[in-house]
């Protein structure tokens, strides 16, 4: 048996069925240092996933075109054409005009501009508050865990989408950052939920009961040990919740509770494209493509991740008992715990 | 057993009560429908706006209003709207709206979704399944309200081609339609098909996405290889071991989907002029109507509450290891 | 054996010949970076009745190869060669075809029985399901019928009731039982197991593989026992086949085999395991270094790399199996194999270990030592909670209910029990250092109640803790330097003082200096259980706990951890405590040794004297669970079988809790009995240093 590489702390070691592996232990000839040789798998396998790789590319290409594209693009998003309204694309516009003239290229770049800035941020936000309030509730259990279990419960009775619904009057006229805060304070509970499920985990892990019975103090234990173990699950997640804050942005936007004008989102365009689908397409197409683009780019992109990360482990090694036992536990809590992970996440 | 799910029954109850409050307190401090009567041109005399805040109880602290609209709830009297309506009166209609769309939405979600998510992965990496991710990952990344309008489009085609409007997407029947229920239905079904794709669509994505996963891990189960083992055929093992199993993780996920159902419901309505319930709270918060506002929270909360505990029966039912 | 004789025809099947004749078989899978060649060019056959017992490490293809024979290997594998069953080719049939065979004439015993049975449907159910499948005739009355019988054969008590409970409801070895009942359901003609009992605690493992045997009685069926516990086979099997990547590199009749081993491997394999039977401690040989991996195997022998004894010729080319002792029975696959039959030298003197020297420490009186570590009265219960939101209390689990012992310099305690009787516990509370719900614990002879803040970090600092899972237990993102430097960084060593003590922890486990770099992903079992001891040792510690420090290795791969253990212990002159549910390593290891019984200590003493002439019941049974690697002692041993399994610590017997199983109590008047039903034995002396806590103690011969 030969050992690989540690996926993500979840102590599994791949093993394929006849028991050699791509990293060798030490003494048969390691190669260099694993945090190198780790990443570039990871890489590596990420590399040989075209699907992933080409989202990344979309991803990176449509970041480019929102915020370089005003640089060479021949209107602005403020400059009205009041020779066309409503013109089909054409090589003055490339997307069309609007009723009133806007040049809809510009507009949507525009609306690109904020709805990727905003999932960025609520993005990071979001995953950021996970990490720590899922961690916290993990790894200290008792009342912090169940006041956050509640609350958890509690929005799924009541959709983020309701409540900044109705939040909405309260930041109409002000800067768009308040409700980038509002959206990240309302979207970060599912991924808090993995995340403590994971601690649960780590927290028995013998590394972690091994630094607390040196004296580690806890705090310590979560920023060195829980933390960075969990560091593959926190990528994925930040990607995904990209995703799934613009979804939710533009949802909002959608219904006039989100971005408000004089700003755009994609959101808003196709909110005002809609009407007019079936007899000016170019209107409601446009926004759209670059909306689905983007996030259909983005949960491609964390699939690949996920399976770059996560080597499919378990594989003909003799188990433990012990373990044997954990593992069908920690199977049976996996499953309850991912259900609502998973729910939501998609959601608009 | 019955204790469990009875005590599950209670904190579902608290949740709403608790859910219902919330929004009615964020509503009630955000909301200020007044401000919205005083934009009108001629302005509305003084006394009218005095008249207006004492018959939305403005002069008493927000938990009081609360529980007076409560106690009013445990009578069927939702209140009033700012406009002056009964709340009452136009929830059974739209919530018949909202529950036609609901219903049978998830039913052919989750029956298709379970189908395509099993044939996936016991396919797994045939040209099917990679079909099947496709179009999953696709739906999953667009929004509602750019799959309504799209499938508006397509169903345009559809008539076009049948040369007669066959398929039917704004409204949920014909105005003044006359005819024997037998017809009456029919008629509503047209209309009802656009719309019940749209959300349709969503939920079936969703479910064959986590149908595909729990399918994959049972079918690397020790389980599995014993039924095969004992000489059942792959088939057998595959259906009576493998499904079987794999279907108790999405009992679980049945309330969790019904979230993302909602809120697509919302969409649905709003693209194709169904006055359901979440129609109704765009017009709430526009209007900044709490007691409408309130009154939809308590109508979504009360069907996550109602999915979530069926949820917990099925999985009960499902699942011999927490009938406890 | 009534209902037996219905439904089996005794008489071996009638057709001669063997059983299973498996020819050249290779399989192979695709992986990242190649593909792997998991078993190797593999012959074997098996006859009606006859045991044949697979033995090799971890991925050496035992598995695979069974897996093959089943035709349950995954699509992407590639086999070829042949398997016979009857003379007629297993290979290239149809699943449909396979499917009448399997389960049928031949059946197959899997590892873990925890996850064996489909969750969803009784047991009786998934045993009526394996006769139904075959006897389309049968109605499923009948089928129900005849679970039930099959289930009271395989000894399950009150099987009419049990055949309605879920898998879940069953403990493993009971669940382990109810495989075995479907596997025999339809009297197969060859029955495989793999590693039936790999995750079962030792008394119950002697349980199933009595099962075994009266299966094998029953149906006359040929059976494939896969281990990697040469034990397990010695008094079953009648040939034994060593396997070393994919490969079988020794075969024979296990006596001569166990007696005579032939290829290094196999001796270095037999010296590996600590003895039962051992008189006087005996240096473990310990096979340095890893299988080869599977892909690209370089020419020549796949052992050279870690044979003692290799010479040039070794990797030219890969040696054949061949007859040895000019016996066509007894062959091997090495090309000095006939120095070893010439000299016939034992394993520590072909691999060259050397006894460790008694520390200085040992030699003065045990009175005169002081104490490190003393436990006394200590009380744990947890509370049985049932529902996962709204947890209601519905009993209190007894997990530890009033343990004593105490610790001396440069001394070790094992501690022993079947899993669940509170091992773990009674560590986790001594290591806590906090307030107790029973009992005190003095550690160097603070008490744990009355630390201040200076006197627990200095506690921290001489008791330490090595863990069981070698995997688990370094954190994956920290390089080797970092995780030896934390232990040191907590209790405020000095740069310097750090950075000079990493090469010397290493060094003193065995390991190279520039390892500190590395990852753990980087370092095999035994490696990262080194590294495990090293972070214990750094802060020169007086005693060190160690909970299974072993279970998780092979056992090649074990005994060179235990020796360092043994090294370290003369070395620094440390005192043990040895949690191990494997009596056999307790043996080899400890001064002392202290048996646990569902939350209370049974047994403790010298090691020589509880284990030489055990006093309670249930020390006897757990010595007589035991296999000893030896097929002539194993099959004139009267075993010891425990009756039913570890009654529940939440509501543990009344008066003595041994005696649902004990075989004392069951055998007294019925006067007799009567005290052990209400008086709870107290701990007596019995010698020096022996204590028992049985009403009615009396000396058995178990080995
Ligand atoms: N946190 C806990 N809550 C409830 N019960 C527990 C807890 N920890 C242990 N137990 C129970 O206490 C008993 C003793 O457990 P413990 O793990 O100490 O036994 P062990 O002998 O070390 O077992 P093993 O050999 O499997 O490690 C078991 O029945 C176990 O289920
Ligand atoms: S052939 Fe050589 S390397 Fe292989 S076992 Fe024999 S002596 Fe050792
Ligand atoms: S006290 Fe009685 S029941 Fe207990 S071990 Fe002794 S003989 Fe057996
Ligand atoms: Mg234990």
């Amino acid at each position: 048996m030969t050992v690989t590489i540690d996926s993500d702390g979840s102590g599994e070691h791949a093993n394929t069925p006849g028991g050699s592996a791509s990293v060798s232990p030490v003494d048969a000839g390691a190669p260099g240092d694993l945090r190198t040789s780790r990443a570039k798998l990871v890489v590596r396998r990420f590399a040989r996933n075209r699907n992933a790789l080409i989202g990344l590319v979309v991803i990176v290409l449509l970041y480019a075109a929102a915020f370089l594209s005003p640089l060479f693009a021949p209107w602005s998003y403020t400059e009205l054409d009041y020779d066309n309204f409503l013109v089909s694309p054409s090589g003055s516009h490339w997307f069309g005009t609007s009723k009133v003239g806007e040049d809809m290229f510009a507009l949507v770049m525009r609306g690109l501009q904020k709805s990727l800035t905003i999932g960025l941020l609520v993005g990071l936000i979001s995953t950021s508050l996970s990490a720590i309030v899922g961690a916290t509730a993990g790894y200290f259990g008792g009342w912090v865990d169940r006041a956050m279990m509640w609350l958890v419960d509690l929005l799924l009775v009541l959709p983020s989408f309701l409540i900044l619904a109705i939040l909405s009057p309260a930041f109409k006229g002000k800067t768009w950052l308040i409700f980038v805060l509002l959206l990240g304070l309302f979207s970060w509970m599912i991924t808090a939920r993995i995340v403590r499920g994971m601690t649960f985990t780590l927290r028995e892990r013998e590394y972690v009961k091994a630094a607390r019975f040196m004296g580690q103090a806890p705090w310590r234990i979560i920023v060195k040990h829980i933390v960075p173990n969990m560091a593959s699950l926190l990528i994925i997640d930040a990607t995904v919740n990209v995703g799934a804050a613009v979804i939710a942005e533009t949802g909002l936007s959608y219904f006039g509770f989100g971005v408000q004008p004089p700003d755009v989102s994609l959101g808003t365009l196709i909110a005002s494209g809609t009407e007019s689908a079936q007899t000016f397409p170019w209107l409601f197409l446009f926004p759209s493509m670059f909306l689905v683009v983007f996030v259909l780019a983005v949960n491609v992109v964390g699939d690949g991740l996920r399976d770059a990360i996560d080597p499919n482990s378990a594989g003909g090694r003799r188990k433990d008992r012990r373990k044997a036992r954990k593992e069908y536990q920690d199977a049976k809590d996996k499953a309850r715990a991912n259900a609502p992970a998973l729910a939501g996440k998609e959601a608009s | 057993m019955i204790g469990f799910l009875a005590r599950r029954l209670v904190n579902y109850v608290i949740l709403c009560l608790v859910a219902t409050f919330l929004a009615y307190l964020l509503a009630s401090l955000t909301f200020d429908p007044v401000a919205i009567l005083m934009q009108r041109n001629p302005p509305p005399p003084e006394a009218a706006i005095a008249a207006k805040r004492l018959a939305l109880h403005f002069d008493q602290p927000i938990p009081l209003r609360f529980v007076h609209w409560l106690g009013g709830v445990v009578h069927g009297d939702f209140g009033r709207t700012v406009t002056d309506h009964n709340v009452g009166d136009e929830l059974l209609p739209r919530m018949g709206v909202s529950l036609r769309l609901f219903l049978v939405g998830v039913t052919v979600g989750v029956i298709l979704g379970v189908i395509l998510g099993v044939v996936s992965a016991i396919r797994q990496y045939k040209i099917s399944d990679y079909a099947a991710t496709v179009f999953s990952f696709v739906i999953l990344s667009t929004p509602v309200f750019v799959i309504g309008p799209l499938l508006k489009t397509g169903a345009l085609q559809v008539n076009d081609w049948l040369g007669t409007e066959y398929l039917k997407f704004t409204g949920e029947q014909t105005p003044g339609f006359d005819g024997s229920w037998l017809a009456s239905l029919g008629d509503r079904l047209r209309y009802l098909i656009v719309p019940t794709l749209t959300i349709a669509l969503q939920q079936i994505a969703y479910y064959s996405r986590y149908q595909r996963s729990a399918m994959l891990d049972v079918l690397g189960s020790d389980f599995l290889r014993t039924a095969s083992a004992k000489g059942l055929t792959r088939r057998r093992v595959l259906f009576k071991h493998g499904l079987r199993t794999a279907l108790i993780p999405m009992a679980t996920l049945f309330a969790f989907g019904f979230g993302l159902l909602i809120v697509g419901g919302t969409f649905t309505e709003h693209i194709f002029g169904w006055y359901g319930m979440g129609d109704w709270l765009i017009v709430g918060v526009n209007t900044q109507d709490a007691n409408v506002v309130a009154t939809v929270t308590l109508f979504v909360a009360v069907l996550v509450l109602i999915s979530g505990w069926l949820s917990d029966v099925l999985y009960a039912a499902l699942d011999p290891r927490v009938r406890v | 054996m009534t209902a037996a004789q219905t439904m089996f025809d005794e008489q071996a099947p009638s057709e001669n010949g063997p059983v299973l004749r498996v020819s050249d078989l290779t399989v192979s899978f695709p992986s990242e970076s190649g593909r792997v060649q998991a078993v190797r060019g593999l012959n074997y056959e098996v006859s009606a009745g006859e045991v044949l017992g697979i033995v090799g490490e971890s991925g050496s293809g035992k598995s695979v190869s069974s897996l093959a024979v089943m035709g349950l290997l995954p699509q992407q594998a590639r086999i070829s060669g042949s398997i016979k069953f009857r003379d007629r080719e297993l290979l290239g049939l149809s699943d449909d075809q396979l499917s009448k065979i399997r389960g049928k004439r031949i059946s197959m015993v899997f590892q873990d029985p925890l996850s064996a049975l489909t969750p969803v449907y009784t047991v009786g159910d998934q045993i009526a399901e394996a006769l139904r499948a075959h006897g389309h005739s049968m109605s499923k009355q009948q089928a129900h019928n005849r679970a039930v019988e099959l289930l009271d054969l395989v000894g399950i008590p009150n099987a009419a009731n049990r055949a309605k409970a879920f898998p879940h409801e069953f403990s493993g070895g009971m669940r382990q039982r109810a495989v075995i009942a479907i596997a025999i359901a339809n009297d197969p003609d060859l029955i495989i197991a793999d590693e039936p009992t790999t995750a079962l605690d030792v008394t119950v493992q002697a349980q199933v593989l009595e099962v075994l045997k009266t299966a094998q009685e029953v149906t006359g069926a040929g059976i494939v026992i896969i281990t990697h516990d040469l034990g397990v086979v010695a008094g079953f099997a009648d040939r034994l086949m060593v396997m070393y990547a994919g490969k079988a590199v020794e075969t024979g009749q296990v006596d001569e085999i166990y007696a005579h081993p032939r290829m290094p491997y196999t001796l270095g394999l037999l010296g590996s395991i600590p003895r039962l039977d051992a008189e006087e401690r005996q240096p473990l040989v310990p096979i340095e270094g890893q299988p080869p991996s599977l892909v690209d195997l370089p020419p020549g022998c796949p052992f050279a790399p870690r044979c003692p004894m290799v010479v040039d010729a070794c990797r030219e080319a890969e040696p054949p199996l061949s007859d040895v002792d000019g016996s066509e029975q007894h062959r091997a696959a090495c090309i000095r194999a006939n120095e070893l039959i010439a000299e016939d030298p034992d394993a520590a003197e072909v691999f060259e270990v050397e006894a460790v020297e008694e520390a200085a420490i040992a030699k003065v009186p045990r009175e005169q030592r002081p104490i490190v570590l003393s436990v006394n009265e200590l009380v744990k219960h947890f509370p049985l909670t049932k529902g996962a939101v709204f947890k209601r209390r519905v009993g209190t689990v007894h997990a530890v209910d009033g343990v004593s012992f105490d610790i001396r310099a440069g001394e070790t305690l094992g501690l022993v029990g079947e899993s669940g009787c509170g091992k773990t516990t009674t560590l986790m509370e001594i290591l806590g250092l906090d307030t107790l719900m029973g009992g005190d614990i003095a550690i160097l002879g603070n008490l744990t109640t009355s630390l201040t803040k200076q006197s627990r970090r200095e506690i921290r600092r001489d008791m330490q803790v090595v863990f069981q899972d070698p995997m688990a237990s370094l954190d994956p993102r920290m390089p080797i330097g970092d995780v030896l430097a934390e232990p040191m960084q907590v209790h405020g060593y000095s740069k310097q003082k750090i950075a000079s003590r990493i090469p010397e922890l290493l060094d003193l486990v065995g390991l190279r200096a520039e390892h500190a770099e590395r990852y753990p992903a980087e370092f095999s079992g035994g490696q990262r259980q080194r590294i495990g001891i090293a972070r214990a040792l750094a802060l020169e510690p007086k005693l060190i706990v160690l909970d299974e420090p072993v279970s998780a290795l092979d056992v090649s791969i074990q005994a060179g951890v235990i020796n360092l253990l043994d090294e370290l212990k003369a070395k620094l002159e440390l005192a043990y405590l040895f949690v191990a549910h494997d009596l056999s390593v307790v043996r080899h290891i400890a001064d002392r040794v202290a048996v646990m019984y569902l939350g209370k200590i049974v047994e403790i003493g010298e090691v020589d004297g509880v284990f030489g002439d055990a006093k309670h019941p249930y020390t006897q049974a757990l010595l007589s669970a035991i296999p000893i690697p030896d097929p002539v002692a194993e099959r004139s041993r009267e075993r010891i079988i425990l009756t039913g399994d570890l009654p529940s610590p939440a509501n543990p017997p009344r008066g003595c809790r041994f005696h649902t199983r004990c075989f004392t109590f069951a055998a007294l008047p019925e006067d007799k009995r009567q005290r052990c039903l209400d008086e709870e034995p107290v701990l007596a002396a019995h010698g020096d240093d022996q204590q028992a806590a049985c009403h009615f103690p009396r000396a058995r011969a178990v080995l």
